[in-house]
């Protein structure tokens, strides 16, 4: 409820043009560090002080699995399958750009019906993890390499997890904390698959992964 | 302990990842269906259950879901076991590409196995719907290696299909559930006692809402249509023990999400809402599933869109209420079941000719015997012919749309059957009585047994469960099921 709510979720809003705009996939993992490290402030600064303990624990368990874990996997798994960037997007990155701003004016629109009398502080917080949401799914939508389509999931759950930020005080945090457990997991199995569609295939675009069909 | 239901597939998972002698992991894996069986079946005779706490519990559904899993389970070790024993260590021939490949470490695929039969117990003693998302995103990791167990680029594409599709699915059900959390203003926990208790007070906007997002995000891993794509594929490429684990257990698990939803609704007064969503899409799945299963040419896709139309079925029962929800629960035993049986029994076809193209496999009534007759007993269970379980909850199903007046539904759900069960006649009908074309005439080798114990006993023990089914349920069985379905308006 301070100033600082609304920069950090300007910041989370930045993050997810960046990641439309590059085809460097050390860029896209990079820009994840930075979305992790604006979800667990603006969980802190949400909450009333003094801060709940196992509420700072989740914020720094938080910014350790997603912003210190997960991207040092990340990147050990493009290092392993040598995959520098995105060679040809489904869709092209000024095109992303442009559905990026159609999808945050939809977030904003799809949230004048619905009120809540939860996190009334930010007007923008919904919308933006909503848009953030859209921005991992439009991601893995329109980009080829495996890689990016990992990392494309994640920044879809860092949406979903924003939400979750914003009830974080009522929620019970155990919850949230298997969230981040499964989280984790997930992107880790999804790296040893890429890993080993790498070795199998010698290069990880999902457009050789469509033997399988009627 | 309810707990332990959890924890003890759990801890023999993670031994068997230690253990190195082989035979003694094939036996924890023995260990753990049987001991979970016994747990299952001491809390299916508790004439009491402890009054459920804030995470776990077990009510009547939970209980069906449990139990579903749990034999199947049990018959899917034993076969696991003589399978692993036949060929785990050698290299074994592609059925389609003809090269060699490698499997994956035993001693994962068993971890695997045994963590997957944790998690999916987790889902079905879950009374909290964070919990319960938590379990079901676990039950997609665990899962996941076992799909690609015959390490090839196949099986590959499939796992990464399965992993991608259903963990996006996974993460919507997960914003569904915050959903629901902002229909309560925050206030409300996403206990299932409180969020009935508490219905009344749920903000209706938000609540349809989070449904939205749910049956989206759960049908995905439960195979609806049009989320469904990534389900022919992982049930093809997976052996055999694994597709009829994933069809007949994981398939339910995420039914069981969407039931949970479809409960809170019921209690806040928009159980129509969700009920015609699952109408909906209960019919579009069976829709989809009849037109690829006509000309199929893969026996596996076959059965896999067979999935894909008994879970429309089922969500169509449930959609419908009443009585057809009771069918919706007994239907989710007898699908399970035969489609268990029916897939262990295509994985000794596929072994026996090598070929999952239905074209290459004839007469197999000739070849294998026990397979032949189990072959036709599962596609006539399964479409729905008197005598066995399906076709009794078909009936029910029926039966209760008639109830509700629901004709044009009726009419749709009858046409659907009856053009499934034409189209999976042309291809298990040739199959099995059919003779081969010279040039492809077919010898198997004799040194092979072609039907071993451990695949005639538990494939004929899922057979008699079917057709015992079919003939007579006792009264408080049928009450059983009632109860299961009471949450959403069934009797």
């Amino acid at each position: 409820m301070s100033i600082w709510t609304n920069i950090f979720i300007l910041g989370l809003v930045l993050t997810d043009f960046r990641l439309l705009a590059t085809s460097r996939l050390a860029t896209v993992i990079q820009t994840t560090v930075f979305q992790a490290f604006a979800l667990s402030a603006f969980m802190l600064t949400m909450a009333d002080r003094p801060w709940p303990p196992l509420l700072i624990f989740l914020a720094l368990l938080t910014l350790m699995v997603k912003g210190l874990v997960l991207p040092w996997l990340l990147r050990r798994a493009m290092r392993e399958t040598r995959a520098q960037r995105e060679i040809e997007p489904i869709v092209g990155y000024s095109a992303s750009v442009l559905v990026g701003i159609v999808l945050l004016g939809l977030s904003f629109l799809i949230f004048i019906p619905l009120k809540t009398s939860v996190s009334q502080e930010s007007a923008f917080l919904l919308p933006a993890a909503l848009f953030t949401t859209l921005t991992g799914l439009m991601i893995i939508i329109s980009r080829k390499n495996a890689l990016t389509q990992v990392v494309g999931y994640l920044v879809m759950e860092n949406g979903v997890y924003a939400f979750g930020a914003a009830l974080a005080v009522e929620e019970p945090l155990l919850v949230e904390m298997g969230v981040l457990l499964d989280v984790f997991v997930a992107v880790f199995v999804m790296g040893i698959t890429v890993y080993q569609i790498s070795r199998e295939f010698d290069n990880i675009d999902t457009d050789r992964l469509s033997e399988l069909k009627d | 302990m309810l707990i332990s239901i959890v924890l003890i597939p759990l801890a023999l998972g993670l031994l068997a990842l230690v253990i190195h002698s082989k035979g003694v992991r094939r036996g924890l894996l023995i260990i753990g269906a049987i001991s979970h069986s016994i747990m299952t079946a001491v809390q299916a005779l508790q004439k009491t259950h402890p009054t459920t706490g804030i995470w776990i519990g077990l009510d009547s559904t939970g209980l069906l879901f449990l139990s579903i899993t749990s034999i199947l389970f049990l018959a899917v070790a034993v076969y696991t076991v003589g399978y692993l024993g036949r060929d785990s260590d050698r290299k074994v021939m592609d059925s389609v590409e003809g090269f060699l490949f490698r499997n994956e470490p035993e001693a994962v695929f068993i971890a695997c196995l045994l963590l997957f039969l944790s998690s999916m117990s987790m889902v079905c003693i879950s009374r909290d719907m964070g919990l319960l998302w938590v379990a079901v995103e676990a039950t997609t990791l665990v899962s996941a290696p076992l799909i690609s167990f015959h390490s090839h680029h196949r099986s590959l594409e499939a796992r990464w299909k399965y992993l991608l599709i259903c963990s996006v699915g996974i993460a919507v059900a997960l914003l569904g559930n915050y959903f629901m959390a902002f229909a309560g203003h925050g206030k409300i926990h996403l206990n299932l006692d409180n969020l009935i208790t508490g219905a009344a007070s749920l903000d209706q906007a938000w609540l349809k809402a989070a449904f939205l997002m749910l049956l989206v995000g759960y049908g995905t891993k439960m195979g609806m249509a049009p989320m469904h794509t990534w389900l022919p594929d992982a049930h093809s490429e997976s052996p055999s023990m694994v597709s009829a684990l994933l069809s007949g257990a994981l398939l339910n698990c995420a039914f069981l999400g969407i039931f949970r939803a479809h409960s809170v609704l019921s209690a806040a007064g928009l159980g129509l809402f969700s009920g015609e969503l699952l109408v909906f899409f209960g019919m579009f799945s069976m829709a989809i599933a009849a037109a690829f299963m006509i000309r199929q040419s893969d026996y596996k896709r076959m059965l896999a869109y067979s999935s894909i139309e008994h879970m429309g079925i089922m969500a169509l029962g449930l959609g419908i209420g009443g009585l057809a929800s009771t069918g919706a629960m007994l239907h989710a035993v007898n699908h399970s079941l035969t489609k268990g049986m029916l897939f262990l029994v295509s994985g000794q076809i596929l072994f026996t000719y090598g070929s999952k193209k239905t074209d290459d496999v004839r007469n197999v009534i000739k070849t294998m015997p026990l397979a032949g007759i189990l072959w036709l007993f599962g596609f006539l269970a399964i479409t729905g012919a008197p005598p066995f379980g399906p076709f009794l909850s078909e009936m029910t199903i029926l039966k209760g749309m008639l109830q509700s007046g629901r004709l044009f539904v009726a009419a749709g759900y009858l046409m659907l059957l009856g053009v499934i069960f034409i189209a999976m006649a042309r291809i298990v009908i040739p199959m099995a009585f059919g003779l081969p074309e010279k040039s492809k005439s077919f010898a198997p080798s004799p040194d092979i047994q072609q039907e071993p114990i451990w695949f005639a006993g538990p494939t004929l023990a899922l057979a008699a469960v079917i057709l015992v089914m079919g003939l007579y349920i006792p009264g408080f069985v049928w009450n059983f099921f009632g109860k299961a379905a009471a949450m959403t308006g069934g009797f």
